[in-house]
């Protein structure tokens, strides 16, 4: 039982602040994904769950208790690296039961165990190899066999995928998943790979600039992006985004003057307001030339991706994409399309927060109501 | 080594040679007087000063000089005494060098840029600065003459602290935090994970300390007085002053025995030797 509630917590090295207020509630046997670019702080706040930074201002607690000045050890913590962190000069069979062995366990016990846990990463074959020896793939499940062995209430993952190869990665993910199923111990796992944190997570928290953008289940954030940041984030191909200005509660119109309608009931808008429209490349739909409210875009070129295709466009003079399965459409020249009106996502240019007249779940206010 | 050759072209093949030769000369030079040494050691000493520069002996007296040598020397006493001397000195170097590089590598505290630039600028100062100050403490409380006096001033090495801070500060961070995760305390850390992984460098270090204090003369004549603390050098130098006179074919048979442990040494370590002063840290 480890619930783990982060309250407030903000970090700054020196000057530097890189985190602000993060507040953020993980339930017990929760797999949480923190998802975020390159240096928006997620290791940083993954660390300060582990013990391995300290907490400049707010706390965090695990299963009720105060961790903030509990050694790494104290926390019950296990955690998985990047770059694996095996002991260099240990066999596979010493660095899985190392922990084992600092705790004090009688010898036959730590033999029995390691046993176990090597057959279930499936690595008995390699327990007498040096880390040098095995390959990244062998390397990654050593280092989650080692942190596996302490039984720890709470499991970290910081990137441990992304120095694999595409196949192994995928590999790799579905059996992070199938551990945590069997375990069902308290996960955090922090990647800057939507795929990943779509495909793994219960829920994902979205950071950006050291601040939580948007948290909730995979399926919720792709619908209802809180934010511009996530909207752009979250989905490959990426979700199109068309700067705009509404010039009617039911139009918006670009700079060159293309003219999109909206659902003038869905949104919070007034006349004059700066927007962004966003809209996934898949929910465009390619319609007959000449249908009624149709866009004509110019065809750039075309990606085929085997079971779709993707067409590179313009639309208003901004780059626009289209998802289309490969069998539907030979595009050339002009294509014809609509853009369905509840398919719009539409955001504020200044704040980038979403126009939605029904408020959507944005940061903790989930956690906090739960 | 083991390479595939290729015949070089001429301008290369003149610039190989030309390197070679500028070795090779290099290479006599420094070792002509250990070979001189040697050709002395086992040559009739009437042949020594009249003999000129011919290199072969024209009679071999190796077995008269070294015997000689051993007898009316206590060599094998200024060797245990050196073996004791570096040995000693060697243990405490490393076990204070190494946690202090090890804190200034990888522990975060303040003062420590300060510490460092102390350790940048320790490196600058030769034992004959602090020499008189230390004997001074020493006499004061009765300790010369003794194998404590003698290692004193080396317990503390500023080269080993900068060098095993090189090194360790080259050892992943990632690793570190694994083992703080996993349960170990920082000196279990020290010393099980990082030390084995650096074991090239304390190699190097070894070997130039035990090399440096074996061949030291300058410090113990300073505070020993008595033979039976001598250290080969010192030992030598009382063996060419009281018993020899000018025997110098049984001198050098004594030079010759006092300098082998050394060679030895350094041919068994050579490898990880030049492991440790080319290559820092681990990938
Ligand atoms: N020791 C430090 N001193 C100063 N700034 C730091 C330190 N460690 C990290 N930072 C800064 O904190 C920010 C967040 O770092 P963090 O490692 O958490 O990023 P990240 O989200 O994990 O990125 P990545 O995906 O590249 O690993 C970065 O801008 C980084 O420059
Ligand atoms: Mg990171």
């Amino acid at each position: 039982m480890a619930d783990i509630a982060i309250r407030n917590v903000e970090k700054s090295y020196g000057k530097t602040a890189v985190l602000h207020g993060i507040n953020l509630e993980i339930a017990d046997g929760e797999f949480l994904v923190i998802l975020g670019p390159s240096g928006c702080g997620k290791s940083t706040l993954l660390r300060m769950i582990a013990g391995l930074e300290g907490i400049t201002r707010g706390e965090i607690a695990i299963a009720g208790r105060v961790v903030n000045t509990l050694e790494p050890r104290e926390r019950g913590c296990a955690m998985v690296f990047q770059n694996y962190a095996l002991y260099p000069h240990m066999t596979v069979a010493e660095n899985i039961g190392y922990a084992l062995k600092v705790a004090g366990l009688p010898k036959a016990e730590r033999e029995r165990r390691v046993a176990e846990i090597a057959r279930i990463v499936g690595l008995e074959a390699f327990l007498a190899r040096r880390p040098s020896e095995l390959s990244g793939g062998q390397r990654q499940r050593v280092a989650m066999g080692r942190a596996m062995i302490r039984e720890p209430k709470v499991f970290l993952f910081d990137e441990p995928l992304s120095n694999l190869d595409a196949k192994l990665r995928v590999q790799m993910r579905l059996e992070i998943r199938r551990l945590h199923q069997r375990l069902q111990a308290t996960s955090v796992f922090v990647t800057h790979d939507q795929i990943e944190a779509m495909s793994l997570a219960d829920r994902i928290v979205v950071m950006n600039q050291g601040r939580i953008e948007q948290a909730g289940p995979p399926r919720l954030l792709y619908a209802e992006p809180a934010t511009r940041f996530v909207a752009s984030f979250l989905g490959a191909p990426a979700m199109n985004l068309l700067p705009a200005t509404i010039v009617a509660k039911d139009r918006a119109r670009m700079a060159d003057g293309t003219e999109i309608a909206l659902d003038p009931g869905r949104f919070v808008v007034e006349i004059g307001q700066a927007v962004e429209i966003g809209i996934r490349p898949e929910d465009v739909m390619i319609v007959w030339p000449g249908s009624e409210g149709a866009h004509a875009l110019e065809v750039e070129f075309t990606e085929d991706m085997g079971s779709s295709r993707l067409i590179h466009t313009r639309l208003g003079g901004m780059e626009f994409t289209v998802l289309q399965p490969a069998a539907q459409i030979e595009a050339e020249g002009h294509l014809p399309i609509t853009i369905p009106e509840d398919a719009i996502h539409l955001f504020d240019r200044h704040s980038g927060k979403r126009l939605e007249r029904h408020i959507p779940v944005i940061g903790t206010a989930a956690s906090a109501a739960a | 080594m083991k390479a595939v050759r290729f015949p070089l072209p001429a301008g290369r093949l003149l610039r190989f040679a030309g390197a070679h030769a500028v070795l090779l000369v290099g290479a006599a030079f420094m070792l002509l007087p250990f070979l001189w040494m040697l050709l002395t050691a086992i040559r009739a000493p009437d042949e020594i000063l009249t003999g000129g520069l011919n290199p072969i002996p024209r009679s071999f007296h190796a077995v008269e000089n070294f015997s000689a040598a051993m007898q009316q020397a206590p060599l094998l006493r200024f060797m245990v005494n050196g073996v004791i001397i570096c040995s000693g000195i060697l243990i405490i170097q490393l076990l204070v060098a190494i946690p202090a590089a090890y804190a200034l590598a990888k522990l975060r505290f303040p003062g420590r840029g300060l510490l460092f630039a102390a350790v940048i600028g320790g490196l600058c100062i030769p034992i004959q600065v602090p020499a008189l100050p230390i004997y001074l403490a020493l006499a004061e409380f009765g300790l010369l003459d003794s194998y404590f006096a003698m290692m004193v001033p080396f317990f503390l090495s500023v080269f080993a602290i900068f060098l095993f801070r090189q090194t360790f500060r080259g050892f992943p961070d990632e690793i570190l935090q694994a083992a703080r995760v996993d349960g170990l305390g920082e000196f279990e850390i020290l010393w099980r994970i990082v030390v084995p992984s650096a074991l090239p460098a304390i190699a190097a270090f070894s070997i130039f300390s035990i090399v440096a204090h074996w061949n030291d003369l300058y410090w113990p004549m300073i505070v020993i007085q008595r033979m039976d603390y001598a250290p080969p050098p010192l030992g030598m130098l009382f063996f060419a002053n009281s018993e020899t006179g000018a025997s110098y074919g049984v001198l050098m048979a004594g030079a010759t025995i006092i300098t082998a442990p050394l060679v030895i040494v350094f041919l068994l370590a050579r490898r990880r030797f030049v492991q440790g002063i080319t290559m820092t840290g681990i990938k």
